[in-house]
């Protein structure tokens, strides 16, 4: 790990090792550990995949449903679990009365009524079921609609991997994520893969999260996007640190506000041409630079005292 | 005859809107009897299904033909099923699209014309 550019003041040191056992003891084993970042290509994956390879008696979920990439470093050989499905209305024309409820109520503007039918809309259905449960005259049923896919890696493999996708041409990925969410075993800790942005699918791993690990670069996008997931991890009340990747690029300005914020830097990544030979070829740089497993397991170590006392933000 | 402008305003001197599913209103023209009208379009504010939100209100008041810019495929199929043509290529004010469609200037579409959520990118 390279000599930081400014003395870090807001690095974790953990006195207190009667406190962490008595926290750690019980919730820890339960921990969830949300990878996040609001830019896209900021190495949420590369933190997941070396967190989870780091770390023994882990669970590691791609989230990242619409573009699932874990395997493309794991290359595990996956097995189908469950396939996502929707309830999306079906309208009995002969019983229905034309009398516009369900279009009325549907906020996602799924169903249309024309003068003389109704017609639907499937792929905007967020499959909540109102429509048939507002229909007086009982001409709505709801069928299922396959939206996408849950997989998991054979038994054999080295890491328990599960994995979400959405299927092409599907819009909602919550769904997945919901589904995938379903297949955690509640006594190993969990790392979930994020997908970029803050929007509903975001929102769905941080808020599941007991903690956020938020990965950025020290570069204009980078902090912009940073500030917009901190936020949305504040909202959520979700404890946060943060791994700073490429360190060595752009500027101090991240470091420089994680500091006036209390923020913890959990990890720095350096811009580092072996790192990035490794991720080119799609090597979990763990496998390759055995001293990085430490600094891994530090930082799982970190977070479970952090979050069980519950600060960070 | 009720011929239907995607229009930013209420009236026929408004500027016309080519988004069919955000423009703000419709302007709702009978020539036959000179009536004008307008809607609200219901589309305009909604997060998602705009054009089928517009397309049910303009079914819903019994227009025969739209006059627009781009219509995507869910609005598209509404115009269809509800049997309204619908022309592309209006410009300037509610007025002078009229005229222009009456002149056969305006192109009916066979098909929709842009895709979900173009109307989201206007500035």
């Amino acid at each position: 790990m390279p000599v930081p550019k400014t003395p870090v003041q807001n690095t974790i040191t953990i006195t207190d090792d009667c406190f962490l056992s008595l926290c750690t003891g019980g919730k820890a084993q339960l921990m969830k550990i949300a990878i996040a970042s609001g830019k896209g290509g900021t190495g949420k994956t590369t933190v997941a995949v070396n967190l989870a390879l780091a770390i023994e008696e882990v669970q590691l979920f791609d989230c990242d449903v619409e573009e699932p990439n874990c395997n493309l470093f794991l290359e595990f050989e996956l097995e189908p679990v469950e396939e996502v499905i929707c309830l999306v209305p079906e309208i009995n024309p002969d019983m229905c009365t034309l009398c516009r409820n369900c279009s009325s109520f549907c906020k996602y503007n799924a169903l249309a009524a024309l003068p003389n039918k109704i017609l639907s809309f499937p792929a905007l259905c967020h499959g909540c079921g109102g429509c048939s449960f507002v229909c007086l005259a009982g001409a709505l049923k709801e069928k299922p609609r396959p939206i996408g896919m849950i997989e998991k890696a054979s038994p054999e493999s080295s890491l328990t991997f599960i994995c979400g996708t959405l299927n092409i041409g599907e819009a909602m990925a919550t769904p997945v994520i919901r589904s995938l969410q379903r297949h955690i075993d509640e006594n190993r800790p969990v790392i979930f893969d994020s997908p970029p942005g803050t929007a509903c699918p975001v929102l769905s791993v941080m808020g599941y999260a007991d903690y956020c690990v938020l990965v950025t670069e020290s570069t204009p996008f980078g902090f912009h996007d940073f500030l917009l997931a901190l936020e949305a991890a504040r909202a959520l009340k979700v404890p946060v640190g943060v791994v700073l990747n490429r360190d060595g690029l752009g500027d101090s300005r991240v470091e420089e506000f994680c500091r006036a914020e209390g923020i913890p830097i959990l990890l720095r990544i350096p811009n580092d041409k072996m790192i990035a030979r490794l991720y080119s070829e799609g090597t979990p740089f763990v496998k390759e630079m055995p001293e990085w497993k430490k600094k891994f397991e530090d930082m799982f170590e970190t977070i479970k005292a952090l979050a069980c006392k519950n600060t960070g933000v | 005859m009720k011929i239907c402008i995607s229009a930013c305003g209420k009236d026929p001197d408004s500027e016309v809107d080519p988004q069919f599913g955000r423009c703000n209103y419709f302007v709702i023209i009978d020539p036959d009897i000179g009536s004008v009208t307008s809607i609200k379009n219901p589309g305009s504010e909604a997060s998602g299904g705009a054009g089928i939100r517009a397309a049910e209100a303009i079914a819903g008041a019994g227009v025969n033909t739209l006059l627009t810019g781009s219509v995507g495929p869910n609005s598209f199929s509404i115009l269809s099923e509800a049997g309204i043509e619908t022309c592309s290529g209006i410009r300037g004010t509610v007025a002078f699209a009229l005229r222009e469609y009456q002149a056969g200037k305006l192109a009916v579409l066979e098909s929709p014309n842009a895709s979900t959520h173009s109307g989201i990118k206007k500035s």
